[in-house]
């Protein structure tokens, strides 16, 4: 499986980690009063689609930058790759 | 007084020099490291005190660049600072100066061991140590990639010769793999 990571271009997968759900990025307020339950979702619940699914990859064996990989799990075609720290920000989950 | 004599990473008080056919691999111990890191918001002020350190913009993706003081790319807005040992010993404590609390500065100084392999069939050995794209590569090009489960950089100096930095404390390691790729292609 190659990997076209958007900084260095196509990469073997070897030499990425697979860390699982990108929703990992959104982690809740632990101030919130909800904190609780929405820590229990965010540790222990997980979509399990067959089809597309958003992804964190290391590349461990290249730049160190964390990736979110769009992935379909039936046919391991990736549609989309960014920098996670890029779509972090977007979404203001980075400080 | 101690009376301590320094080693290189392969445990000798010489650089190691291996010839193999027309390849030769060279134990470069005598150069100066230094990490940094631009911090969030400081990326540009950090590009203007690489470009003071190394008399050169600061690498673009893939790239090093530099004089005396040179700087590889190593991830998004981080460059790795190289320079002569005998001269700039203090490296990390120069940059630090320049960059202030733009960036992190991180010694890195015998954190790594270099081996520079040399010759005209230099891309047939790399293209046997890592599954990184050398063929392609130019003079100041480089790139991260693993050899021997070692994550090593990779600097292409010009197409007859490569440098390695891989982790010190595993200096045998990438020098027998090194030495092996040599003897397969001989």
């Amino acid at each position: 499986m190659i990997i076209n990571h958007p900084l260095l271009g196509p990469r073997d997968s070897a030499e990425f980690v697979y860390l699982g759900d990108a929703s990992l990025i959104e982690r809740p307020d632990p101030a919130a009063e909800t904190a609780l339950a929405d820590f229990v979702d965010y540790a222990y619940m997980r979509e399990n689609p067959a089809g597309s699914l958003r992804e964190l990859w290391f590349h461990e064996a290249g730049d160190r930058s964390w990736l979110v990989v769009t992935r379909n799990t039936m046919t391991h075609e990736i549609s989309d790759v960014q920098m996670a720290r890029d779509v972090a920000r977007k979404i203001g989950c980075s400080k | 007084m101690h009376d301590l004599t320094p080693i290189t990473a392969l445990g000798s008080d010489e650089a190691r020099v291996d010839t193999i056919g027309n390849l030769t691999c060279r134990e470069v111990p005598e150069v100066a490291l230094a990490a940094v890191s631009a911090r969030m918001g400081k990326e540009s002020q950090t590009r203007t005190a690489i470009k003071k350190l190394i008399k050169a913009d600061a690498s673009d993706v893939n790239r090093f660049d530099g004089g005396t003081v040179s700087a590889f790319w190593s991830g998004p807005e981080q460059w790795m600072l190289e320079a002569p040992f005998d001269s700039h010993e203090d490296l990390a404590a120069r940059a630090k100066v320049t960059l202030k609390a733009n960036a992190t500065v991180v010694e890195q100084t015998d954190a790594w061991t270099r081996f520079d392999v040399i010759g005209d069939d230099v891309l047939d050995a790399m293209e046997l140590l890592c599954n990184a794209n050398t063929r392609s590569m130019l003079a100041g090009a480089c790139t991260r990639s693993s050899i021997h489960h070692l994550g090593c950089f990779i600097l292409c100096r010009n197409t007859n010769k490569f440098s390695i930095y891989g982790p010190r404390a595993s200096a045998g390691s990438l020098h027998h793999a090194i030495l092996t790729a040599l003897q397969t292609i001989t």
